[in-house]
This record gives structure tokens, sequence and C-alpha cells, in this order.
């Protein structure tokens, strides 16, 4: 069965996430196709043709996907999808938008962020903000699919040879518009992608207190999450809530600060490898998943930690 | 404007689910049950709306058992003006609900269909945009601020990378994010005046949809536990714990 995976890209390049996509496509076994869906995306378009593994990219170049709007991509990707077994996207705001609108229009159902492939249509999912995983069977022709980048490694970004297709069809809609855009600029690394994610709460009073965990993360090489209190309160923008319905990170080491541990913050961290909390309250339910706990009043350790390491 | 709101009644976001010991289900026996909480920022945006003289009717529609008129009183008192039950006792996928409103919206030919992302229990964050798909409509999906606008809206996105802004042709669809508002709680007069709001019961049948499911559950565990850990004493203890031990610094 082949296998159409839609790329997450800026046009320039391919966002990381793909790359842990086309693994989940590996491990369902198949020809790969990368669909390239943007404007100016010739230089994304190149970047997908090496990743490892993958027979073929599409390129559908045209000012109608330049945003990634889903009722032009939808189109594109219901037109292209219905000669795959399967399609996948990462499960990224972009493509939990995008790919159930394709899936309606194909009549099928979607199976959203699975964490592993158990057989040719058996997969398992997170549900209850991950306090249970269920083993899903699909009897639908074509498997649409959003993946978990965190459960899957990513595949190797250099290596492959695919050929590239350019793809005529231009769907537009019709019926919606960009209209701008306020993108988070930081130098740190992704927060979905960085191997040590420091995370701040309502704990941290206010977002100018958040300048203590920019500094020890920049120490750390580490980028900078969030609860949902903290961006609620206004600490910080939402692009930094980690939780289950915000980003889900698993990195090597998660430092929650000032995080009391709700279970829908746990959904989005709790499989990072090495958990360490600072909290003033022992009893926090952080402490229950963390594996170094330390409790203390947070404006007397971050200092503390910041030049002790 | 007509406004539709799409209500689910889920597991109340405080239980901890736990799955039965034979593997088949979740436990969902004598737990709390309550609104979806995006259901609610949706039910409160329609209401602002309203008070804002944009929307002029709004219907809160539930799929799911008898019992889930609880949670269309809830948006009834929250200010909605009437209800529609489609009620089922079969567990219906975001492509079966996604039908089953479809058959609503060309009964009731809203402007506006507002929905919550997501349902906390599922997890899925897929019916606004399959109804979306289904109805032609443009969605406008993990909004954190809608502006109607004569015959468009105007909604901003919580993205990955920060925040999108769109323009959509109505009608439209917009399913709702956490900062979109904070809903109201329901007054107690409202509570007793929900009580006497029509409230229509429908069934998929009647819709003439199939909401026959797609996928299988085959079985239902708890995720892997974490070991417990340690508390260490000081700040000096975590920084030799993280370096020698878990060697991640
Ligand atoms: C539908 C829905 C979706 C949600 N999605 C998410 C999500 O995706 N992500 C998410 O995070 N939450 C989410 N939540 C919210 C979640 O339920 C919690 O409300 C939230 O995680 C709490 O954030 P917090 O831990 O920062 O705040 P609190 O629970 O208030 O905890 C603050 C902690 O800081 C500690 N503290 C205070 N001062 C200090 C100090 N000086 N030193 C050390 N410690 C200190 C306190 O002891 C406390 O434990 C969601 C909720 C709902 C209903
Ligand atoms: N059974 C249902 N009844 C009414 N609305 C629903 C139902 N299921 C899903 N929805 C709507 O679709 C949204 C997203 O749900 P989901 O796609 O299941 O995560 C919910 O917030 C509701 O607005």
């Amino acid at each position: 069965m082949s296998i159409l995976v839609i790329a997450e890209h800026d046009n320039a390049s391919i966002n990381g996430a793909t790359l842990n996509t086309v693994s989940a496509a590996k491990a369902i076994g198949g020809d790969i196709a990368v669909l390239v869906a943007g404007e100016g995306c010739g230089a994304a378009a190149e970047a997908a043709a090496k990743i490892d593994g993958v027979s073929k990219v599409l390129v559908a170049d045209n000012a109608a996907y330049g945003h990634q709007l889903a009722e032009n991509v939808a189109l594109l990707v219901a037109e292209l999808g219905k000669d795959y077994g399967y399609i996948l996207a990462p499960a990224t705001t972009n493509g939990k938008n995008t790919l159930p609108r394709a899936a309606a229009l194909l009549d099928v159902a979607q199976i959203s962020e699975i964490i592993s492939v158990e057989s040719a249509d058996t997969f398992k999912r997170p549900i209850y903000a991950g306090n249970v995983i269920a083993t899903v069977q699909s009897s639908d022709a074509i498997k649409v699919i959003t993946v978990r980048a965190t459960a899957f490694d990513a595949a190797a970004a250099e290596g492959g040879s695919a050929a590239v297709e350019a793809v005529a069809s231009a769907h537009d809609a019709g019926k919606s518009s960009f209209e701008k855009e306020e993108l988070a600029k930081s130098d740190r690394p992704d927060l979905t992608a960085a191997d040590i994610v420091v995370s701040g709460g309502r704990g941290m009073q206010n977002g100018d207190n958040f300048s203590m965990l920019y500094s020890l993360a920049d120490k750390l090489g580490a980028a900078v999450g969030a609860s949902r209190a903290a961006v609620d309160a206004g600490f910080v923008p939402n692009d930094m809530q980690v939780g289950q319905t915000g980003k889900i990170v698993a990195p090597g080491l998660y430092i929650a600060v000032g995080i009391s541990g709700a279970i829908q913050h746990l959904a989005g961290m709790k499989d990072s490898k090495v958990i360490v909390a600072i909290n003033k309250d022992e009893d926090a339910p952080i402490f229950q998943v963390a594996d170094y706990g330390l409790v203390a009043d947070l404006f007397d350790a971050l200092p503390e930690l910041e030049s002790a390491i | 404007m007509k406004v539709l709101v799409a209500v689910k009644r889920v597991v109340d976001y405080n239980v901890k689910v736990r799955p039965k010991s034979d593997g088949t289900d979740v436990d969902l026996n004598n737990v709390k049950m309550a609104i979806n909480p995006f259901c609610e920022i949706a039910v409160e945006e329609a209401v602002r709306l309203k008070e804002k003289g944009v929307a002029t009717e709004i219907i809160a529609v539930s799929i799911g058992p008898k019992v889930a008129q609880e949670q269309i009183r809830t948006a009834l008192a929250l200010g909605a003006d009437r209800g529609i039950l489609v009620e089922t006792e079969e567990d219906v996928q975001p492509l079966g609900i996604a039908k089953v409103l479809k058959a609503v919206v060309d009964k009731e030919q809203p402007q506006l269909v507002i929905m919550g992302k997501q349902a906390i229990d599922g997890d899925n964050n897929q019916t606004g945009q399959m109804l979306a798909a289904l109805t032609g409509m443009a969605q406008g999906t993990f909004a954190s601020e809608v502006a109607v606008d004569g015959d468009s809206v105007a909604v901003t996105r919580e993205i990955d990378g920060g925040l999108q802004t769109v323009k959509l042709a109505l009608p439209a669809v917009v399913t709702t994010d956490l900062r979109l508002n904070e809903p109201r709680y329901a007054s107690l007069p409202n509570i007793m005046k929900a009580k006497k709001k029509p409230l229509d019961t429908l069934t998929p049948d009647e819709l003439g949809i199939d909401v026959t499911p797609r996928v299988k559950t085959l079985k239902v565990e708890p995720p892997a536990e974490r070991q417990a850990g340690i508390k260490v004493a000081d700040v000096a203890e975590l920084v030799e714990k993280l370096k020698n031990e878990a060697k991640v610094i």
C-alpha cells in the first residue's frame, strides 16, 4: 500500500515533525510519497526529496497554498490522496487543521495522534489526556492519520534521492483569505524539538520573572515552555503552552518550575526522559512524575541553579 | 444571524479516567459528567455575539444519550435560546457527528457554527473541520478572537508558531481555543429559566444519517507508569544528580 505524507514546511525548509511522520509511514510499510504544498516551495521540496525512505515528492506550488489555508489544501489532499492507502500528517496545528477536512471530503475517519503502529490497520493513541491508551482498528479503505512526533524517531533528513514531480492542480475554494500572522521569534531551540525544556507556571507570578527561565535556558541550550495558567495570565504567548491541548514535548530533560502538575499539563510532558520539578509545595502532584524533585522557593532555587551549571 | 453551537457531554476535566480492568473500555461508572470545556467557551462566545446584537438566535445541539439533555440545559442556562438533542446510545465518532451536524445545519441554516476545538475525552480535534468540509464552509480553528463584520468573520487562530488571522466568508465554522473567552457561571434564575426553553429531540435515523463507526477500539490500557523519583535536598544535589546520575547536563 502506498502512503502519502503531508509535509509541514515554511516553503524554504522541512519542519522536523515531518521526519517523525515519515518514520511512522515506514513502520506501516510501503512506498512513501511526500506532498509539499505551498507557494515558492521549491527549496522545501528539494529538502523533502533527501529524506531517507521517501520515493517520490509531489510539489504543488501555487498561491492558493501559500498560507496553508485548510479550505484549499484539503481539496488538494483529497484529490491526490484517493490514490493512496494512507494519508499521514504530523499532529501540528497545521496538520490538525487540514487533515480532518481532507478525511471528511474522502468520507473516511481520521485517527488522531497515533503513538504506535501495531499492524497495517491497527494503531495506538492516547485518549483522556493520556490517562488511557487505546488500540484502534480502522476499516476505511484510505486510512487518514495524524502522528504524534514525539512517539517516533526522526527519519534521516539526508540520504534519500526521491524524484520530484510537479502537481498542477490549483484548488482555490475562494472562501477564506490570509490576513496576518504574528510569529514568535526566538533564537532558542524549537520547543517540540529541544533536548532540554525549562517550563514555568503560575508560580512565576508574572511575565518579567520568566527572564529567570530564559537565562537558565540559554545556559542549558534549552527551549522555554509554560503551563496553561501562565499563558492565560498573559505571562507568555500561547505558542509556549505544553499540555493536552497545547504542545506535546518529550525532551531528554524537562524542568518544571512553579507548575502544580495538573493532568492536562502532564499529558504534554510526561514522556520526557528525565523530569525535574521545582515547587514550594511538597504535595504538588508534579512530584509524582518527577525523577528529581526539589521542594524550594523558585526565586531562591533558580538563581542558584543557574550559577551552579 | 443564527448561531449554532455544538456541545458534547464528557467526563469532567478534573476526573482522572482509568481503563476497566478487562481492558474493554474506560471506567465511567459514577464519574462526574460535564459540558466539554471548549464547548462551554463556544456557548459563551455565541452569547457574547448575541449581547453585541450580532447574533439573533443561539441553538445548542448535542449528539448523545438522553442524559446529554443536561449539557444542553447548561448551554440554555448560559444564554442559548433553544436546544436540539440528537439522541443515540451509539458512541458516534467525529465523522458521524459531523454528518449529523450537517443535517442540522441544512435544516437550521445558521450563519455561524461554533464548536470546541477538541473534546477532552477522545482528544480527536476533528469534528469542526469535518463539518466545515461536508457543508463546504470555511473554517477558523483554534480561535482566540472572533470578529464578525458583515458577511465575513475574522478569526485569530492559536497556531504552533504564534497567532494567525484569517478572514472567512459566512457561513463558517469556528472552533474555540482556551483564550477565546472566560465562560460565565449560570445564575440560579437563568438555570430555572433554562428549564422552560424549548428542547427538541431527533434521532440520527430521522435525519437519515448512518453513524456506524469506522474505527473499532480493540482495547484500552493505562499508559506506562513512570518509576517513582526522589526528592533532592538542595540545588547542589540536584545539579550533581543531573550531571553524574542522569547525565543530562
Ligand atoms: C480543557 C482544559 C485544557 C487544559 N489544557 C492545558 C494544557 O494544555 N496545559 C496546561 O498546562 N494546562 C492545561 N489546563 C489547565 C490545568 O488544568 C491547570 O489549571 C494548569 O496546568 C495549572 O497551571 P500551573 O501548574 O502553572 O498553576 P497552578 O496549578 O496554580 O500551580 C502553581 C504552582 O506553583 C507553585 N508555586 C507558587 N509559588 C511558588 C514559588 N515561589 N516557588 C515554587 N513554587 C511555587 C505552587 O505550589 C503550585 O504548585 C487545561 C484545563 C482545561 C480545563
Ligand atoms: N457528541 C457530540 N455532540 C455535540 N457536539 C460534539 C459531539 N462530539 C463532538 N462535538 C463537537 O466537536 C468538537 C470537537 O470534538 P472532537 O473532534 O471529538 O475532539 C466538540 O468540542 C464539540 O463542539
